[in-house]
């Protein structure tokens, strides 16, 4: 039962006020005053600025070792989600909480833990280096720390999904003559493709603006293995803040890009659902 | 990511299906996903214990009393002690509006509060040094009258509560979604106030949630480096919190001191992931009661059964 439009409870005024004051000081203003002093720039300087060629190497990395670790995810936390939903094994529920560790450990703790762990005489870097793969300090380490940080998400948004799918539809399946390999590429895949899709689309935004757990595994090299969000940082402390402003507007315009690209996912997952 | 407390509610029973993998299939496929945890997961978490103590515990403590890293855990206690409370009353403000009303602009709304996840830290923490800095808008006011937030403690905890402050709305958003306003309602008929029914019937309602969340902006708060990073200006004894203690340890090759403080971090990742654990538990058991009074209010069940069978 609703009178008018919204609930009967008691604090609407209140919590509405008290919300958009918040957002709007903590939130607003700030992004506020970063968009007017990059609109403030003029054009050129602007373009010249974003498109110097140490940023787009810097962009080429972001980019590139976010998308290459988010595919990575998208594989592994299907195959993860998967695991953790079909099969008892012991250990599983540990498992299954681990898996949010990247949320919850601070970024500079996974930056040093990566490097220690993939520095050529690491636990895991002395066999690659072994093996002819260098890993600490370049961008194949970038790409690492970067899969390291999107692990949760494509698990956590496969996971609820795969819960759901009705068995029938596999027994179903099963009984039309489709092998286990068919029906998880034509049944289950399909099905599970909006949610994977929208866990690589948050684990890339995630990526592209990393900078804790990538700066100490990266070596920081200029052109080469400096990510976009360390050359901010860099002009900052440079006192470039024109410099610094303009590239985070860049960084700023593609996250909104996928923020927007990831609700449009969402609305297409919960259609397919329905 | 939001909402993993009540969506994973939902499927507290499931049912071990009749058809399903050879042995060796999913021997192999969970080798594999174990494989790459371990790699990605394990290894590095392990590598900041076995560092931190790897020259005993004597000078683990030891590296954990210097004095530069006192003063950093105490500004770290300092800057989560008034990040986390502005964030809890956010949080439970902002659920309560979106889970309880409907309004226009509500969507613009809940995309607006999600808008600290997709930022990068380091703009995070740039956008306060343009507001604060020396010449950010309020820079020369703020000079002229002696006020130092950018380099300075304000600046860290602005940029801290800006960070982690979708936290705790989003876990509550996504339990209070869920969990409905019926028993609110019952208790608005029955004369409850406002006040009462927050404190006497939400709150208790949403517990789990409500402790995961802080516990996650908590941990969050504390661990926060990018954006502080940005606006601390590194002074050693006055605007350096642990992470950034952590860098500075490392880069100096104190490998010990820099994974000693990096292990109380990571061992309050741990009691974070324990706490969300405890949280989806009581939340599938809630669900279970719920739904065992539910099933005690429907009619029997044996006959509809029967309708099928007999003719």
């Amino acid at each position: 039962m609703r009178f008018k439009t919204r609930g009967v409870l008691p604090g609407f005024g209140l919590s509405l006020g008290y919300t958009v004051l918040y957002v709007g000081l903590l939130v607003l203003l700030p992004l506020s005053a970063m968009v007017i002093k990059a609109s403030s720039l003029g054009f050129t300087e602007f373009w010249l600025k974003v498109t110097d060629d140490r940023a787009l190497a810097a962009y080429r990395l972001s980019f590139g070792a976010a998308f290459v670790g988010s595919l990575l995810n998208a594989v592994f936390g299907v195959l993860v989600a998967w695991v953790l939903v079909r099969y008892r094994f012991p250990g599983r529920s540990i498992v299954d909480a681990l898996v949010d560790l990247p949320f919850a450990l601070p970024t500079a703790v996974a930056g040093i833990a990566l490097t220690t762990v993939y520095a050529e005489h690491g636990v895991l870097g002395e066999p690659l280096a072994k093996l002819g793969l260098k890993v600490a300090f370049t961008p194949l380490g970038v790409t690492m720390a970067l899969t390291f940080i999107g692990i949760p998400f494509v698990v956590r948004t496969v996971q609820p999904v795969l819960e759901e799918i009705d068995p029938d539809v596999e027994e179903a399946a099963a009984v039309l003559g489709a092998t286990r390999f068919q029906t998880f590429r034509r049944v289950i895949f399909p099905a599970l493709l909006p949610a994977t899709l929208t866990g690589f689309a948050l684990a890339f935004a995630r990526a592209l603006g990393e900078y804790g757990s990538v700066v100490f595994i990266s070596g920081n090299m200029p052109m080469r293995t400096e990510i976009t969000p360390l050359l901010i940082v860099t002009k900052l402390e440079q006192y470039d803040y024109a410099g610094a402003t303009a590239i985070a507007a860049v960084m700023l315009v593609a996250s909104f890009g996928m923020l927007l690209l990831v609700n449009l996912l969402e609305r297409w997952a919960r259609r397919a659902e329905a | 990511m939001s909402g993993i407390v009540t969506q994973r509610a939902g499927s507290a029973q499931r049912r071990d299906t009749q058809i399903g993998e050879s042995l060796w299939v999913r021997v192999l496929l969970i080798s594999a996903a174990l494989l790459f945890l371990a790699i990605f997961l394990v290894a590095p978490i392990a590598t900041v214990f076995v560092s931190a103590f790897s020259k005993g515990a004597g000078k683990y403590f030891a590296a954990l009393a210097q004095d530069e890293t006192i003063d950093a855990i105490r500004l770290t206690l300092l800057t989560a002690g008034i990040a986390v409370p502005l964030n809890v009353v956010f949080g439970i403000a902002a659920a309560w509006l979106i889970s309880k009303y409907d309004f226009w602009g509500k969507s613009l709304l809940i995309t607006v509060v999600d808008l600290p996840f997709s930022v990068s830290p380091v703009i995070s923490g740039l956008i306060f040094v343009l507001l604060f800095g020396a010449r950010g808008w309020f820079g020369p006011w703020l000079s002229d009258h002696d006020v130092k937030i950018i380099f300075a403690v304000p600046g860290i905890i602005m940029a801290t509560t800006f960070v982690t402050f979708p936290l705790v709305a989003r876990e509550l958003i996504a339990v209070m979604q869920a969990q409905g306003s019926d028993e609110e309602e019952a208790a608005l008929t029955l004369g409850a106030s406002g006040p009462q029914i927050l404190w006497r019937i939400t709150l208790p309602k949403v517990r789990w949630g409500l402790l995961y969340g802080v516990i996650l902006c908590n941990a969050r708060a504390m661990g926060e480096f990018g954006a502080v990073s940005v606006v601390s200006g590194h002074i050693r004894g006055l605007t350096n919190t642990m992470p950034l203690q952590v860098e500075i340890l490392y880069n100096e090759y104190n490998f010990v001191g820099a994974f000693a403080v990096a292990s109380l971090l990571s061992a309050l990742a741990l009691v974070t992931l324990c706490v969300k654990k405890i949280a989806e538990w009581a939340a599938v058991s809630r669900q279970a009661k719920r739904d065992a009074s539910s099933r005690a209010l429907a009619p029997p069940r044996a006959a509809v059964s029967l309708e099928g069978i007999v003719p």
